[in-house]
């Protein structure tokens, strides 16, 4: 099963839960950072980093000797990828979400494939799991394109290690969001128990209620802020499935770079019942009716 | 006869100068010896994502326009005025688009060969 660790809200402990549910996970699993814009996952887990490859999005390139400047392409085009000016047609590629219409398009086949460099992916090992990530460039504007490359590299990899797959999705509720969990089994939004948290809260279930599947939540430094969140959940019956307290020592090991489920018995016992959890609300989990 | 495109935050020469190009609220395209004008509204662009200052390259390049008085040009839309064959002077802070013609006029405008940074 794939389980999504998202949030609306930035900061709430999504890394923070990916890397535990990672550690205390039972079976072998792919823990995969799509938050490419500011991967952080490996700096938990320390994976031994096996293969890194560059990432590329087809561009469009024109051959202003055979365009006839009729400007189909630029019409079509909802980002100003293309523009009519003067004598020639310009591309600018940073625009370019690579959909290829403009290519389809074109009466005098002028357009032909360049690329643009999205940024990295990298894997390796954690033991004897697997790591995957995505290192966006810098200066590139677009997340989904490289996300979907590292999604791509996942699906040839999963189906033969029998894997299930934990992703540490970027906040928000925009493109990358919804990105890095239209793929999974079982939506998790970590949150705080502030009326920030609500507000990004509230925003993150609108946005993915839509997707039809199954949601839970998990309440980060539980213990300050009020009850407003867990009101919430309860109107909307949406599962708190773990409770992580308000703790020095966690925001000391965090802040040290350690996995929070290491650091006692029962931060380990918590996150691996979220495992439990988790895996009764997945595909398998359903079909013999836990859920 | 000449015409060149000032970006202007409303449709009379008395308006100030919109200093951003691509979001500017319209472009006056004026003749600027016989000082007769439109205003172009650039409504939409202002709520454009992306993409605003090739948008509004287009537009002043399809009215006609041989030079754009303005604030600050970014990159995408300095690359396509070029491409257009469109001088920009750009920096002008704080006139109306009167006192922008006039400069022009008078020879006073400086014409920029980089964008804004």
């Amino acid at each position: 099963m794939i389980v999504a660790i998202a949030s609306g809200k930035g900061g709430t402990g999504k890394t923070l839960t990916a890397a535990s549910l990672v550690r205390t996970w039972a079976g072998p699993v792919v823990a995969v950072d799509l938050d490419v814009e500011v991967p952080n996952l490996h700096l938990f887990l320390n994976p031994r980093i096996t293969g890194r490859q560059p990432a590329f999005l087809q561009v469009p390139v024109v051959d202003n000797a055979k365009c006839d400047r009729c400007g189909r392409c630029a019409d079509f085009c909802q980002f100003r990828a293309l523009s009519v000016l003067g004598a020639t047609v310009m591309v600018f590629d940073q625009m370019c979400h690579g959909c290829g219409g403009c290519k389809d398009l074109c009466p005098q086949g002028a357009i032909t494939w360049g690329s643009r460099e999205l940024g990295e992916i990298a894997w390796g090992g954690i033991g004897d799991d697997h790591f995957l990530m995505g290192r966006l460039r810098v200066g590139e504007a677009m997340s989904p394109p490289l996300m979907r490359a590292v999604k791509t590299r996942l699906k040839e990899w999963t189906p033969a290690a029998h894997s299930d797959v934990i992703i540490d999705a970027p906040p928000g509720v925009s493109c990358p969001a919804i990105n890095a969990v239209m793929d999974s089994d079982v939506i998790v939004l970590v949150t705080d128990p502030t009326p920030f948290g609500l507000f990004d809260l509230t925003l993150a279930y609108k946005a993915f209620v839509p997707l039809n599947k199954p949601l839970a939540v998990v309440i980060n430094r539980d213990g300050i802020g009020g009850e407003a969140v867990d009101t919430f959940c309860r109107a909307h019956r949406l599962p708190v499935l773990a409770r992580i307290p308000y703790d020095l020592q966690i925001a000391a090991a965090y802040a040290g770079g350690r996995i929070i489920a290491e650091q006692a018995n029962v931060y380990w016992t918590l996150f691996s019942n979220l495992g439990d959890q988790l895996r009764m609300l997945g595909p398998e989990g359903r079909q013999v009716g836990y859920a | 006869m000449v015409k060149i495109a000032i970006t202007s935050q409303g449709p009379t020469l008395d308006d100030h100068i919109d200093t951003r190009f691509g979001r500017a609220a319209g472009f006056i395209i004026i003749d600027p010896h016989a000082m007769t004008f439109d205003y172009l509204d650039n409504g939409a662009c202002q709520v454009r994502g992306q993409g605003a200052g090739i948008q509004a390259a287009e537009t002043v390049a399809r009215a006609g326009a041989e030079a754009v008085l303005t604030g600050y040009v970014g990159p995408k839309a300095f690359k396509a005025l070029s491409a257009a064959g469109i001088k920009i002077g750009a920096d002008l802070h704080d006139v109306t688009v009167r006192e922008a013609v006039r400069q022009f006029n008078e020879g006073r405008i400086t014409w920029t060969d980089r964008a804004n940074r």
